[in-house]
């Protein structure tokens, strides 16, 4: 079958899926986007979640076909994301999170360089990398995703705010206490930069 | 490679700090891994690729009669469908120590999840398919699963006719190695003791749980060659042992690491590697092969499940006499790193304790339980757990303080192990547990919130909401390890480095390539720090990983920072001879300096100790490119006696010490671990971000075990039962507390900059010290882990 949905705000077209594809593996395998992982695909670490029509999901235990006409945002389009949703006001009060129509407006910028250091990155990617957050980086991108999720929700979310919305994904090499770091450090970052915006 | 369109990159590394040793440096990867870009084995791809999948047994331990392809091989999509019978060479087994692992079963299957057939096709699930109408007729045979059944008499022979260089001193077939270590007159000295205790000690077979899967591309080459990208542990390892089974040179197997998703032992044996190369050459098409979590419980050894008697005595005053033990170690279906692991928890099964009279013996099983083999820690694990259970039974069998009672008897620098090994450098082992002891207590109630009631998830069960504090109890636990660092027992543990240094754009640059397999340790970050600190550059390229470079040992044993990291600063410093020599033959004659002076290369300029500018290094270059590939290697070791276990067997040692608080809902069961303070002697943190990092991620290791993890073998069948996440639990972020880590630094004066290996010796302590803190808060006395809750209700 022929699907067709929207990914990082680019219309996108799959030929010749097989009725049983996850639409990780269409990200992966079909659109070359292998941002999202494919630690368990049984919906129990968290390492493939991506946004569909703005709700955090495990994108293993989505079929393909139920994403037909819908938005997706993976980690590989974390950064315009955030930039975009930035630059129309973000969600200052904490419980907007993000509307389809508000999704369906969003365009991707050109992919920038990948040479590394001159990447521009969110404020959660940014403070993962500043925390010490990211060692074999497996979990990350599906950690960025939630994590990026929580921060538009809740922008000064408590430890126990932190943990509960982290919880379904799963991390091996740090014992989690650099990713409580980043998310909290991207959370002051943040309402440093609304204060300074006089906001 | 033409046509590969995504495969590992070179990584460079500016910036306008001077990034060198001790600071905390940021991950030259870091940027790549947050944006997706990263490519991990499993991200491989290639034009026209097919997909591999492998048949595994459905029993541990079977005569196979028959095996029908045909079937599959007219499916469809399907490529090619390869058995026993169609391995190219006469090299038809591997293994790290003992090649007794077949490449695809034949005749026989020893474990469940053993790989029998392997299938290419055009979709993974074409392939997954195809390989289900495999008709392989099994015929069943008794299995072994502990040592009771294993040494039975007339017990089924996992291994018939072993010829391996342990075969002649075992006392049983169905053990791999035996070593025991008798030193002193632990009888006689037994005498002298006030009170004895002992205990028999049970700990579970943990997973790695690597988030990456085992994954990897193998691409046919033109000149019947094959390229593979994978992630493991040890490339060089892997290449010796993929090579003769293909009936290639190591020269026409080229392999590069790919970005790897963690490890911790899991990838040091061979998983997918032969068997996508197998496929890729038979149908002259790049194979792609991708484990699912299911299949990785069975593509990987786990760490092994043991049971470990102790005995223990102590004089009224506090001090051992005397300790005898037994380890029983399960290393399943086939060796794997069975021998090390029985010399480690031998020679360490003391524990970091002052004992001069000894009686151990340490074996390895063969059984038709899953194979077992390298898990962070090594061996070294299962004594810590059994140990300092002891510690605390003689603690208060003498009414004395847990920490009080181990600092009375801690080794110090100069102690003797069991080995009649001498300890040569710095073992806090009594400040580790002072300072973490000194660490404040985290507040009692903590789910407690001003007016409105408890906040269960702070609470033993969380979300569940199954109590509001009612039946809670806190407790508090020490435990204190010591783990080897580097390859033991005479093993030649080298590593190589190879450095570039030339100028680009007017800026001395450097470029590193080593073999060194980055699986997330930050190993990469180091040896950039490394070249910033010897060759006064800022920016450093680290090539990827990869066979055109000379090995550079395995990324386990917390050795790569050591051996690798002193490769590299070895081969900076034959640089910068260099470099000077270079600059001595083109400036000498306007400066004195240049021929009395010590030198040093320091923010791109050549300077004097005393810090004075005598050139450019750019000048000094000019257009020569100064390069070279070096070996370095750690003090020799020593094979420990196979009678007495005597030896200068060990390099280094490192030493963690952890507390644990914990709160138990006695009524039901449920562990919440409150706090997990560790205290660590790391010689010197070259990446002190990192080493907090590696600290705070083993000790979650050993909190998985003492509280969640174990794969679970029927004993009748040795089938797995769990082989997923859903039935596997490893912490999550709910279930780990704060980590508060107190980072000690005391040089071992033996090692480059007197760094220690420090990535293992958080997980030993930590699971002892949650027994211990459960143990303290409901009373019982809790001999096996996991600590599941009918241990503690009794139900």
């Amino acid at each position: 079958m022929r699907v067709t949905f929207t990914v990082n705000g680019r219309r996108q077209e799959a030929d010749d899926v097989w009725e049983g594809e996850s639409l990780l593996y269409v990200l992966r395998e079909r659109m070359g986007l292998p941002g999202s992982k494919n630690a368990c695909e049984q919906g129990e670490c968290g390492s493939c979640t991506v946004r569909l029509d703005g709700v955090p999901v495990c994108s293993c235990l989505v079929a393909a076909g139920q994403v037909e006409g819908r938005e997706v945002v993976t980690v590989e389009g974390l950064a315009d994301f955030a930039k975009q949703r930035a630059e129309g006001g973000g969600c200052a009060s904490g419980v907007c999170g993000t509307s389809v129509a508000e999704a369906q407006q969003w365009q991707a910028r050109p992919a920038g360089s990948q040479a590394g250091e001159q990447a521009e990155l969110s404020p959660i990617q940014q403070a993962f990398i500043d925390a010490g957050a990211v060692q074999c980086g497996f979990c990350t991108p599906g950690l960025l995703v939630a994590a990026d999720e929580l921060l538009e929700r809740n922008g000064s979310p408590s430890d126990a705010d932190i943990r509960e919305a982290l919880s379904g994904n799963l991390c091996r090499c740090t014992g989690y206490e650099k990713i409580l770091d980043a998310v909290r450090l991207a959370a002051a970052r943040g309402d440093s930069h609304t204060a300074g915006q006089g906001a | 490679m033409a046509g590969v369109t995504r495969t590992p990159t070179s990584l460079v590394q500016g910036g306008k700090t001077r990034a060198g040793i001790g600071e905390s440096t940021l991950r030259p990867d870091g940027t790549l891994k947050v944006t997706g870009e990263f490519a991990y084995s499993s991200d491989m791809w290639h034009e026209d690729m097919l997909w591999g999948f492998t048949l595994r047994s459905t029993t541990a331990h079977a005569e196979i009669r028959s095996i029908d392809t045909a079937e599959a091989l007219a499916t469809p999509g399907v490529y090619a469908v390869l058995t026993y019978d169609d391995l190219p060479t006469d090299v038809k087994n591997y293994g790290l120590e003992i090649q007794d692992t077949p490449v695809l079963a034949h005749g026989k299957v020893r474990h469940h999840g053993e790989p029998v057939a392997l299938v290419a096709a055009d979709h993974p699930e074409t392939a997954r398919r195809a390989a289900a109408k495999i008709k392989i007729e099994y015929c069943e045979l008794p299995v072994v699963t502990d040592e009771a059944s294993a040494t039975a008499e007339g017990a089924p022979l996992v291994h018939e006719n072993r010829t391996d260089h342990h075969a002649g001193h075992v006392p049983h077939p169905n053990i791999v190695h035996r070593q025991p270590i008798i030193r002193g007159n632990a009888d006689e000295a037994a005498k002298k003791a006030d009170v004895i205790v002992s205990g028999e000690y049970v700990f579970g077979m943990q997973d790695q749980a690597f988030l990456g899967p085992e994954s990897g591309l193998a691409v046919p080459g033109e000149d019947g060659g094959v390229d593979l990208y994978v992630a493991t542990q040890w490339l060089h390892s892997d290449l010796r042992q993929i090579a003769p089974v293909l009936g290639l040179p190591e020269e026409k197997v080229r392999m590069t690491l790919s970005g790897v998703g963690g490890a911790f032992g899991g990838r040091e044996d061979l998983s997918m590697q032969i068997h996508a190369c197998l496929l890729a050459l038979r149908t002259g098409k790049p194979v792609k092969i991708v484990y699912n979590r299911f299949e990785s419980f069975f593509g990987h050894v786990h760490r092994h499940p043991a049971r470990l008697w102790y005995e223990h005595g102590a004089t009224k005053d506090g001090k051992l006499t005397h300790m005898k033990c037994r380890i029983v170690l399960d290393g399943g279906a086939y060796a794997s790193a069975s021998p090390a692991v029985v010399g480690n928890a031998s020679s360490l099964s003391v524990g970091p304790y002052v004992v001069d009279d000894v009686d151990i013996e340490a074996i390895a099983l063969y059984s038709n339980n899953p194979p077992c083999g390298a898990m962070r820690g090594f061996g070294a694990v299962q004594a810590c757990f059994a140990y300092e259970a002891q510690m605390d039974k003689l603690a208060a069998k003498l009414g004395l303080d847990p920490v009080e009672f181990r600092q009375r008897n801690a080794m110090e620098q100069g102690t003797l192990l069991p080995t009649g090994q001498q300890v040569d450098s710095p073992a806090p082992v009594a400040e580790l547990l002072r300072r973490v002891k000194a660490m404040p207590l985290p507040p009692e109630q903590q789910w407690l919130s001003a007016g409105e009631g408890a906040d269960v998830r702070a609470l033993p069960g969380g979300l569940s909401n199954t109590t509001h504090g009612e039946g809670v109890v806190r407790g508090v636990g020490y435990a204190v390890g010591i783990k080897n660092v580097g390859f033991s027992e005479g093993f030649d543990d080298y590593s190589t480095a190879r450095v570039r240094m030339e100028v680009i754009g007017g800026e001395p640059v450097a470029t590193v390539h080593t073999a060194m397999a980055e699986v997330g340790q930050g190993g990469i970050t180091v040896h950039a720090q490394i070249a910033r600190t010897e060759l006064g550059v800022q920016q450093v390229s680290i090539q990827p990983a990869d066979t055109q470079v000379g090995s550079a040992g395995s990324t386990s044993a917390s050795r790569q920072t050591y051996v690798t990291g002193g490769a590299v600063k070895h081969t900076c410093e034959a640089v910068r001879e260099k470099v000077l020599a270079t600059g001595r033959a083109k400036f000498g004659t306007y400066h004195p300096a240049w021929a009395t002076a010590e030198l040093l290369l320091e923010g791109g300029k050549v300077t004097t100790d005393g810090g004075e500018v005598l050139a450019d290094i750019a000048d000094v270059l000019e257009d020569e490119a100064i390069d070279l590939e070096l070996e370095w290697r750690h003090r020799p070791t020593e094979a420990f006696d196979l009678r007495t276990g005597q030896g200068n067997g060990h390099v280094q040692y490192s030493f963690a010490a952890h507390r644990a608080v914990v709160e138990v809902d006695t009524e039901l069961g449920l562990v919440k671990v409150i706090e997990l303070a560790c205290a660590q002697d790391v010689g010197k943190a070259l990446n002190p971000l990192s080493v907090v990092g590696q600290i705070q991620g083993g000790t979650t290791q050993g909190l998985g075990v003492a509280v969640m993890e174990e794969i679970i073998v029927d004993p009748k069948t040795a089938k797995v039962r769990n082989p997923s996440f859903t039935d596997y639990l490893i912490p999550t972020i709910l279930d780990t507390p704060t980590i508060p880590v107190d980072v000690l630094e005391l040089a071992d004066e033996h090692a480059p900059y007197g760094l220690r290996g420090i990535g293992e010796a958080p997980t030993l302590s930590s699971t002892p010290a949650v027994l211990a803190a459960i143990r303290n808060a409901t009373g019982l006395e809790l001999n096996k882990t996991p600590v599941r809750p009918e241990h503690l209700t009794g139900t």
